[in-house]
């Protein structure tokens, strides 16, 4: 059987439910795929568990690429191409810092969306698993890989009823 | 919940007297070197200062008698000094009223640190004054009355041109007025912030938004103003509108490497239980962000005058980076305020641990000590400024006098406002 495509989904009302949902539910051994919450809740990441995000890494590359670049594109450009002698200055000096500048933050900026797109599954031939709308409106949704965890499925209903869930349903993806 | 007080202990204050004393004996190491080899020291620098001081040629005989003397340096670094500190105890007003202002909540939790820097304003103005009446005329070129006198041999019509806004008693009105407003405002504050201990309404904390919004709205004006008069109108003839941001922003970054510095120190020693990692890595971005922000508006002021290239623009830069003195101090403050802590809190978990703030903090705060040095000599002792155990002793005095006002004025009220109403939104404080 291919894996990622059976999921339990669990309803909550309340983040201080959820939270503690989040932490006794794997605290039983059960690994949660991912929770959809309509804002962003304090705490939550730290009770899935997730690491910290790379994406200042990401964002590093980037820039650094886009300081690279900037002084490149420029030396190539006003030095060696076709030298331009401005008011007596340098070629290389400190009228490079704007476009150096403005290269590395857009450079940086425009690295770190494509990269939180891609990583997020949100690229444009990406294809979204909608696990319940609600999560877009009122309620906290979590969704649970049956794929991924050895317990039943009415074991796992159990543990999230117990642990506060106002509705646990199950959802199928085709893909 | 329990009042939580700084305890401002003798053995505290034993050390700071004595790490102060170190400084006055290193500064009087430097004036009685100074009066031994001060004249060679004039005498070999004569040559070049007078090639420089093209403007200053005909005035020369005026304060000739001043000519690289030690008390000239020693005026000199009275001001430095004094318009650093002053600019210290004045952004940790400000940084309070921004709090108010924003409506934050992280800051709860330490707020009144800064807030006892403006315990320093009063100290401040009347050495501001002070120092001006006695030195004027070793400070600033326009206060020689002999600029004025039309048809006269020293008589420049550039000076006298800005008379309207460059004369003494104006001056002195200026000062006066920054400061009885700044003082005025920080008492306010800190009135509203301790009636708050008692009382446990919100109406103190609405009525602080208020107050806030109108001392920064005074701020935003005085900060440039006091930059023109106390730093710009030392080199009288050249100018820069990028000066007042300029001024504000090293004083900012100042201020807040000192908040964060005293606040993790604080915290190691026991106090600010309610500050944590989360409150350090928003200290730690300021830090970082006007780091930033600094070198952005050092380029601005340095890109444009470079571009144009017109002499009497120029010339500042001239001064300073074909000096043999003051050109290592150039580079060294670019690579001290912008390149150092750009590098080390880029990352989050150098923002989050104490050690990297306790490095980087006091690197910041002497580069923009420095960076005032490079404001005020030039223009007061031309080439024969120099640095060494007089600037680095005063520089001490000052700043352990500063930290004994400010440290006093701490012990006074409890370290935290029990009832802000935004110290559980402190507590929970999570980045």
């Amino acid at each position: 059987m291919d894996s990622g495509k059976n999921f339990l989904v669990g309803i909550y009302e309340d983040e201080d439910v959820l939270i503690s949902a989040v932490k006794k539910i794997r605290a039983n051994g059960v690994k949660i795929h991912e929770v959809f919450t309509p804002y962003p809740v304090h705490g939550l990441d730290e009770a899935l568990g997730y690491k910290r995000t790379r994406l200042p890494i990401a964002a590093f590359m980037f820039g650094f690429l886009g300081t690279a670049l900037a002084l490149l594109i420029q030396s190539y450009m006003m030095a060696t191409d076709w030298p331009m002698i401005i008011g007596g200055k340098n070629y290389a000096s400190v009228t490079y810092v704007p476009v150096t500048f403005e290269l590395t933050v857009l450079l940086s900026a425009l690295g770190m969306v494509g990269t939180f797109l891609v990583v997020s599954n949100m690229k444009p031939w990406g294809k979204a698993r909608i696990f319940d709308e609600r999560s877009t409106d009122n309620k906290h949704v979590m969704a649970i890989d049956l794929d991924e965890n050895k317990a039943s499925t009415e074991v796992i209903t159990n543990i999230l009823n117990e642990n506060g869930a106002s509705e646990v349903k199950p959802k199928q993806f085709d893909d | 919940m329990t009042d939580e007080r700084f305890i401002f202990t003798a053995a505290l204050k034993k050390k700071l007297i004595i790490i102060g004393l170190v400084g006055a004996v290193m500064f009087v190491i430097g004036v009685i070197a100074l009066m031994i080899g001060g004249d060679h020291d004039s005498a070999s620098h004569g040559a070049e200062a007078a090639g420089h001081a093209a403007e200053t040629g005909g005035h020369g005989a005026v304060s000739g008698q001043h000519e690289g003397s030690w008390i000239q340096r020693v005026y000199a670094n009275l001001w430095i000094n004094n318009v650093y500190f002053a600019g210290i105890a004045l952004i940790g007003i400000f940084f309070v009223a921004l709090q108010y202002v924003a409506q934050a909540g992280w800051s709860a939790s330490f707020k009144r640190v800064p807030l006892a820097f403006g315990s320093w304003l009063p100290i401040a103005g009347l050495l501001m004054l002070v120092i001006y009446l006695v030195a004027s005329h070793d400070l600033f070129h326009w206060t020689h009355e002999d600029l004025y006198i039309e048809g006269g041999e020293h008589f420049d019509e550039i000076i006298a041109g800005k008379r309207a806004y460059l004369n003494t008693p104006f001056y002195l009105a200026r000062t006066i007025i920054y400061f009885s407003l700044w003082y005025l405002f920080y008492r306010w504050i800190r009135k509203e912030m301790v009636a708050e201990d008692l009382d446990g309404s919100t109406q103190h904390w609405k009525k602080l938004i208020g107050i806030s919004a109108g001392f920064i709205v005074i701020f935003a004006v005085s900060s440039s103003m006091s930059a023109w008069d106390w730093i710009l109108s030392i080199d009288t003839h050249w100018f820069s509108t990028m000066i007042g941001w300029y001024v504000f922003s090293s004083w900012f970054v100042t201020g807040l490497a000192v908040i964060t510095l005293i606040v993790v120190i604080l915290k190691e020693n026991g106090y600010l239980s309610l500050v944590n990692a989360n409150h350090l890595h928003d200290l730690g971005k300021f830090v970082f962000g006007f780091s930033i922000f600094w070198a952005y508006l050092w380029v601005s002021q340095y890109l444009l005058i470079y571009y144009a290239n017109i002499p009497e623009e120029s010339v500042y830069f001239v001064e300073r980076v074909t000096s043999d003195q003051y050109a290592p101090v150039f580079y060294v403050v670019l690579l001290m305020n912008f390149v150092f802590p750009f590098l080390a809190l880029m990352t989050r978990d150098a923002k989050r641990h104490a050690l990297f703030l306790k490095i980087v903090c006091p690197v910041v705060i002497i580069g923009h000590w420095l960076d005032f040095y490079l404001m005020v000599t030039p223009g007061t002792l031309k080439e024969s400024g120099g640095f060494g155990f007089l600037e680095i002793g005063m520089a001490i005095v000052f700043g352990v006098a500063f930290l004994f006002v400010v440290l006093a004025s701490l012990a006074k009220i409890p370290l935290v406002g029990k009832n802000h109403p935004m110290l559980e939104e402190s507590m929970h404080h999570n980045i």
